[in-house]
């Protein structure tokens, strides 16, 4: 191997590219969550949320705001990441990336840095909305960061690999739009598991969304599912999973390189 | 003993297999020059992209091995692809962004630090600084092709890839792009073209390979190519129509035409410097006259790269 310098130039270049997409979407790619999620708090936390009696100790409305967070963030971060390094395929500039004095790992980092960076914008603007609505109260602010990051990280990484198997936007879309909001509804985004027949809570416990709303919600109320050491440790596994396919995927020039 | 410097890109011995069996490249070996103009001619699948696309990352090889100025192409990718600057044959853009960033963007992937100043000469060169802030959706078709060679220049390289450059495009804009070529070229930097026009070729290019079913046929200088496999036709038309040959002239193989309107003499390229003595031609000028041929006019032709190729592909198939 000869001497490999890391191309900073060029993962700052795809970041900002990516970031300034983002800043000419702004509509499609801030407000529209933004809206939706708002929604969410005026039907669920407000309208029924105020019939519904407190979980856990803290009213309703509070507890789904965590799984909101995280439903938007794990939807922004997919899609976010998917379409990031699919577009360039689609439309071919790819090939400028691939004559490119870049490694794919600088590629990944700018490519999944900027959809990270969005998702956690995203999230963080989500929170505040959700201070207007229902009480929020943040008992472990670190550890809810760290959360945060890892999730945003992590399912950008998914994100970038869906984005480089599909080859339509059909694909594309199969998984933000058709396996992730079941599994985030399905993963106590808006109720305790503990609510579910005994069968239902076992088969909860195979939904990886479970433990990354658990985690996040004991960040912020200290109430959780599964013990936030098991959340952590699961998303850990996720993150690992993620770089090995994507290890694989660079090693082989998988729908990259024929 | 030979002095000549290293070739920029040495190709040995490639091969490509693709996934569906189709063997695109066939042990191809070629040495390309520093600083030279080298078109690559052949027919659609020839395997001219596929070979470009090795050299610069695009595609991984199957066997063979690729030298990029001293350096490994998949091993050293980074020195290899700093060098080289590519202009892909689609006309592949990002639609919703402006023409400046998406140079500036191409210069930042290369590892370059910005430099506005060099990017708004390639675009003043490229007559695309007016349309610096258009979003490139907005251009026509020969404006992008400027986009894509405006983005293959902003880091600089030693090596420019031209793949079918002028494929759908004006003769404005041809003529810009052989400016810019030709200001490269004094700059030092190799270009190397692949093209259907064999005019094309024929106007700007130093050599010419010729790759068909995915081996290389040949390449030669030029001049030299033309000169061997060039033809040259003598033609004489008539004031008024004969009809045989005149006698005198039998020693010349002319041929009447044109019902007797023109006399044809076909001889080889080569054979117009006499070599020391009379040449044929001065020698058949000399007949004509003491022949009494009725001369209207007097014209030569010499046989077009074009038509070269023609035969070379058509001995081959």
């Amino acid at each position: 191997m000869s001497v490999q310098k890391f191309n900073f130039e060029a993962v700052k270049s795809i970041y900002f590219f990516e970031m300034a997409r983002m800043r000419r979407t702004l509509l499609q790619s801030v407000i529209s969550p933004v809206i939706t999620t708002s929604l969410y708090f005026i039907v669920f936390g407000t309208a029924i949320g105020s019939r519904i009696q407190e979980v856990g100790g803290v009213s309703y409305g509070s507890f789904i705001t965590p799984g909101l967070i995280m439903l938007t963030l794990l939807t922004q971060c997919i899609s976010n990441g998917s379409i990031g390094i699919y577009f360039p395929k689609f439309t071919g500039t790819i090939y400028e990336l691939l004559s490119a004095p870049v490694a794919m790992a600088e590629v990944l980092i700018g490519y999944v840095g900027a959809a990270a960076s969005k998702g956690l914008i995203i999230g963080l603007i989500i929170l505040a909305t959700a201070s207007f609505f229902v009480d929020i109260h943040i008992a472990h602010p670190f550890m809810m960061a760290v959360f945060l990051v890892l999730t945003a990280v992590t399912f950008s990484l998914f994100g970038f690999i869906i984005g480089i198997w599909a080859k339509n936007f059909e694909q594309l879309n199969i998984v933000p739009m058709l396996v992730v909001p079941p599994l985030t509804f399905l993963g106590g985004s808006f109720y305790s598991i503990d609510m579910l027949p005994p069968f239902w809570q076992a088969v909860s416990h195979f939904n990886p969304v479970l433990y990354l709303v658990s985690g996040f919600r004991w960040s912020f109320y200290e109430i959780a599912d599964v013990n936030p050491v098991v959340s952590l440790g699961m998303i850990g596994l996720f993150l690992v999973i993620c770089l090995s396919i994507l290890a694989w995927i660079f090693r082989t020039g998988y729908r990259l390189r024929s | 003993m030979t002095t000549a410097k290293p070739p920029v890109v040495s190709i040995r011995n490639l091969t490509k297999i693709y996934g569906n069996g189709f063997k695109a490249l066939k042990g191809v070996d070629l040495d390309i020059r520093e600083g030279e103009i080298l078109a690559l001619l052949g027919p659609n699948g020839a395997g001219k992209t596929t070979m470009i696309s090795i050299v610069c990352g695009l595609v991984n090889p199957s066997g063979g091995q690729v030298m990029v100025g001293g350096h490994d192409v998949v091993r050293d990718f980074r020195e290899t692809r700093s060098m080289i600057g590519l202009v892909p044959q689609e006309l592949t853009t990002d639609q919703f962004e402006t023409v400046i960033n998406t140079v500036t963007f191409s210069r930042g992937l290369h590892g370059k630090s910005k430099n506005p100043a060099l990017i708004e000469q390639i675009l003043k060169d490229l007559s695309l600084w007016e349309k610096r802030d258009n979003m490139l959706r907005e251009l026509s078709g020969g404006m992008k092709r400027r986009v894509l060679i405006a983005k293959a220049l902003a880091h600089e390289p030693r090596i420019l890839f031209l793949d079918e450059p002028t494929a759908g495009v004006d003769v404005t804009l041809r003529r810009d792009m052989w400016q810019v070529v030709e200001k490269l070229r004094a700059t030092g930097v190799t270009i190397i073209l692949t093209t259907h026009y064999i005019e094309e070729a024929e106007e700007i290019a130093d050599r010419v390979g010729v790759i068909n079913a995915g081996e290389l046929l040949l390449i030669e200088d030029k001049t030299t190519l033309m000169k061997k496999l060039g033809a040259k036709q003598l033609r004489l038309e008539l004031t008024h129509p004969l009809e045989v040959v005149p006698p005198g002239l039998e020693a010349f193989d002319l041929k009447l035409v044109d019902d007797g309107n023109a006399l044809v003499h076909d001889y080889a390229a080569d054979e117009t410097h006499g070599n020391g003595h009379e040449s044929r031609i001065a020698a058949l000028m000399k007949a004509l006259s003491a022949a009494d041929v009725p001369l209207g006019d007097i014209s030569t032709h010499q046989s077009s790269l074009e038509d070269i190729f023609v035969k070379l592909i058509g001995e081959r198939a």
